[in-house]
């Protein structure tokens, strides 16, 4: 088997095809100064991406393009603008189904618009990655920061992470193939990150050298059929489900669901090594606890920096995966905690109802504070929810009319 | 793919269902000529159908699968509706995804396709309803005209929603009374042919499946040009006998009905130049071919 390895070949554009273990954790990485757009674009260009379909939405369109400025110099193979997103995802699943390595990035109305496909990628097993960079979606127009979205992606039976920081953007977009293609996964996955203040904000990222890429997908470790005649074109079944009324085709269906949900547990063995955990966490002895994804971790670690300074000890967990659902991780992180604080980019405060639904005692879970609609969140609007909460005296922020 | 990568274990060949016996001992993979005639004795590519008996659709399954030129390097693509009862029956890779989405989900096939197999033919054909490609879907139909995706996209327009129990939809004929349209549909059949023409397609017809020949001659045609060329398009009438309230036999009286000058499935046919200029070379090739094969049996 190793006599066909790809691995220390090189590609058309002189990249060597690195094992993802040596690429991740071994290679020198490059410090360098980059807008989150840029890093999507550094990431894939090592990504060995066959087709890549786009589509312009705000905050996600500068990347969309980049990308096909990579397509342009030879480092994707294909490249399409979409009709809108539903042809988007549509185009993408018929690039999996033919066995190609596909990437695409959406991003609020569009992941919305979108979302019939999800389902179908993950019930087709077809494991493209999928870039959302979160925005408002409900009415008025919003293109401002907001990770709604995120909480109708949660069962679709895709992988969902959630990256904090640009570095974990650019790391988790190599890995998310990696994860999404093993054969005991094999499923869809989407990387999430909160858009403008991932994607429009300038960080330094380490960056794998720019002359080592992923091996490419090979669509024969699906654990289904890759749809390209290459192998025996099989009747799926003697009668198609879809028209009988009787236990066989609704205990199949049903068990496919499972086996969905099966694949998803069966990532963490991937995951965990992959990403270092599916949460992180400091201080989880503290009585206090803040516990959130994306850009609200760095607000809350922030606060913990404020509250620290008022002889306030809090302790920070950050949920890196949405699904699988770090469920024994939190419940083991906050089992010494009495109050824990959820901070969220959205109204609904679907973080803290997730959280709520793992832990024991869950009315220590105090939801929020919640900013919605592109408001930005401030430490000290943290501080002042959990000050509040406890029952001390707070000085009024400035200007909030209270 | 060759059907000798298919061969059945001799121990299990007995309990391998009939048709994938046929496949691997009888199939017409990579004849020359391969065509509507072989239907009745080549079964591979589909045997038995879960449609309603007598239903002219399951006749153009059946004349389409035998005409198809290359089906061992042909991946289908279908959509909801009546087709998606039989394509889990079809010898070919086909794709189900989602109602409407046939001709995105070709557009990325193709593409893929062509990524990973660059030196090789790999022949992409959607098959869908009426509604499927006209109503829900046309956006992404005519989009994939625009772009010029290199494959086939089929109708099968039985003029309403037969799966979903006989509802209007844009191919209906004015006037027509169904479910949704309760005093008769209120505006035109939609002229699908004459917009794919606008849209791009090099090779369009609008028939019945009365006649197999034909049906063979413009499958053929549509999947050779769209794989050398650009888009094409076929409109085929194949009548929901259920709900225009005829019976098993009456099929293929309709569709003759139908097909009658003047009539609405009168033969139509549109090509590009670059579409024509192709047929008149395949054309001159096989006949040059045909001349040669005769001489070499006059000198043996």
């Amino acid at each position: 088997m190793d006599s066909h390895s790809i691995i220390g070949t090189k590609n058309k554009k002189g990249q060597v095809f690195t094992d993802p273990h040596h690429l991740f954790f071994e290679a020198p990485r490059i410090p360098s100064f980059f807008t989150g757009s840029e890093v999507i674009k550094e990431a894939i260009r090592r990504a060995s991406v066959d087709l890549m379909v786009a589509y312009p939405i705000t905050p996600q369109s500068e990347a969309a393009a980049l990308i096909g400025e990579l397509y342009a110099e030879g480092y994707v193979t294909d490249y399409m603008r979409g009709e809108n997103e539903f042809g988007v995802m549509s185009e993408c699943a018929g690039g999996s189904f033919g066995g190609a390595r596909v990437f695409t990035t959406t991003a609020g109305p569009g992941t919305m618009r979108a979302m019939e496909n999800f389902p179908m990628w993950s019930g087709a097993r077809l494991p493209i990655e999928m870039i959302v960079t979160c925005r408002g979606i409900n009415s008025p127009l919003s293109i401002q920061p907001d990770t709604l979205e995120i909480y109708f992606l949660l069962e679709t039976g895709m992988l969902v992470w959630h990256a904090e920081t640009a570095q974990d953007f650019y790391d988790w977009i190599l890995m998310g193939f990696i994860v999404a293609e093993q054969p005991d996964v094999h499923l869809p996955i989407a990387i999430c990150c909160d858009g403008f203040f991932v994607t429009h904000t300038k960080d330094v990222v380490n960056l794998t050298p720019v002359d080592m890429c992923l091996p490419p997908y090979d669509p024969y470790r699906s654990p289904v059929p890759c749809m390209d005649m290459e192998c025996p074109p099989v009747r799926m079944m003697r009668d198609p489900f879809v028209m009988k009324s009787n236990y066989i085709s609704y205990a199949t269906h049903a068990s496919w669901q499972q086996e969905i949900r099966a694949a998803i547990e069966r990532s963490r063995k991937h995951t965990i090594p992959m990403i270092g955990g599916l949460i992180e966490s400091e201080n989880t002895d503290a009585e206090i606890l803040i516990v959130s994804s994306g850009t609200a971790v760095s607000q809350g670690r922030e606060a913990i920096r404020l509250l620290e300074d008022e002889g306030l000890r809090v302790g920070l967990v950050k949920v890196k995966s949405l699904r699988p659902w770090p469920y024994h991780e939190i419940r083991e992180a906050t089992k010494h905690a009495k109050h824990i604080f959820v901070p969220e980019f959205n109204v609904a405060g679907w973080m803290a109802r997730e959280i709520k639904a793992t832990i024991p005692d869950s009315d220590r879970v105090i939801a929020g504070p919640h900013v919605a609609g592109g408001m930005t969140m401030p430490p000290e609007v943290i501080v002042e929810h959990i000050q509040r909460s406890l029952g001390k005296s707070v000085a009024t922020l400035a200007g909030r009319g209270s | 793919m060759s059907k000798e990568r298919i061969q059945i274990c001799p121990e299990f060949f007995d309990i391998m269902p009939p048709e994938y016996q046929d496949l691997v001992t009888n199939a017409t993979w990579g004849k020359e000529g391969r065509g509507w005639k072989d239907v009745g004795v080549n079964k591979e590519l589909i045997e038995q159908h879960s449609l309603c008996a007598g239903c002219p659709e399951s006749m153009a399954f059946r004349y389409i699968l035998a005409s198809l030129p290359a089906p061992e390097d042909t991946v289908m693509v279908g959509s909801t509706g009546c087709t998606s009862l039989v394509f889990p029956h079809v010898g070919v890779h086909n794709i189900h995804s989602l109602f409407g989405n046939q001709n995105a989900i070709a557009s990325g096939l193709k593409r893929a396709l062509m990524v990973r197999f660059p030196d090789r033919v790999k022949d992409v054909v959607v098959l869908a309803g009426d509604g499927a490609t006209v109503d829900i879907g046309l956006d992404y139909t005519l989009q994939s005209w625009f772009r010029q995706e290199k494959f086939t996209t089929i109708c099968f327009d039985n003029e309403l929603y037969a799966n979903t129990g006989g509802q209007e939809s844009g191919l209906m004929q004015k006037g027509f009374v169904a479910k949704m349209a309760p005093v008769g549909k209120k505006f035109d059949k939609v002229r699908l042919p004459e917009i794919a023409k606008e849209s791009g397609c090099h090779y369009i017809v609008n028939c019945t499946v009365s006649k197999p020949s034909l049906v063979e001659k413009v499958v053929r045609n549509a999947v050779l040009i769209a794989r050398e060329i650009g888009p094409t398009y076929l409109q085929l009438y194949t009548p929901c006998i259920l709900e225009i309230g005829k019976n098993s036999m009456e099929g293929l009286q309709e569709m003759r009905d139908s097909e009658k000058p003047g009539e609405r499935f009168a033969y139509k046919e549109f090509m590009s130049d670059e579409a024509k200029a192709f047929l008149a070379d395949l054309a001159e090739k096989d006949k040059a071919k045909k001349a040669s094969a005769k001489e070499a049996l006059a000198q043996a």
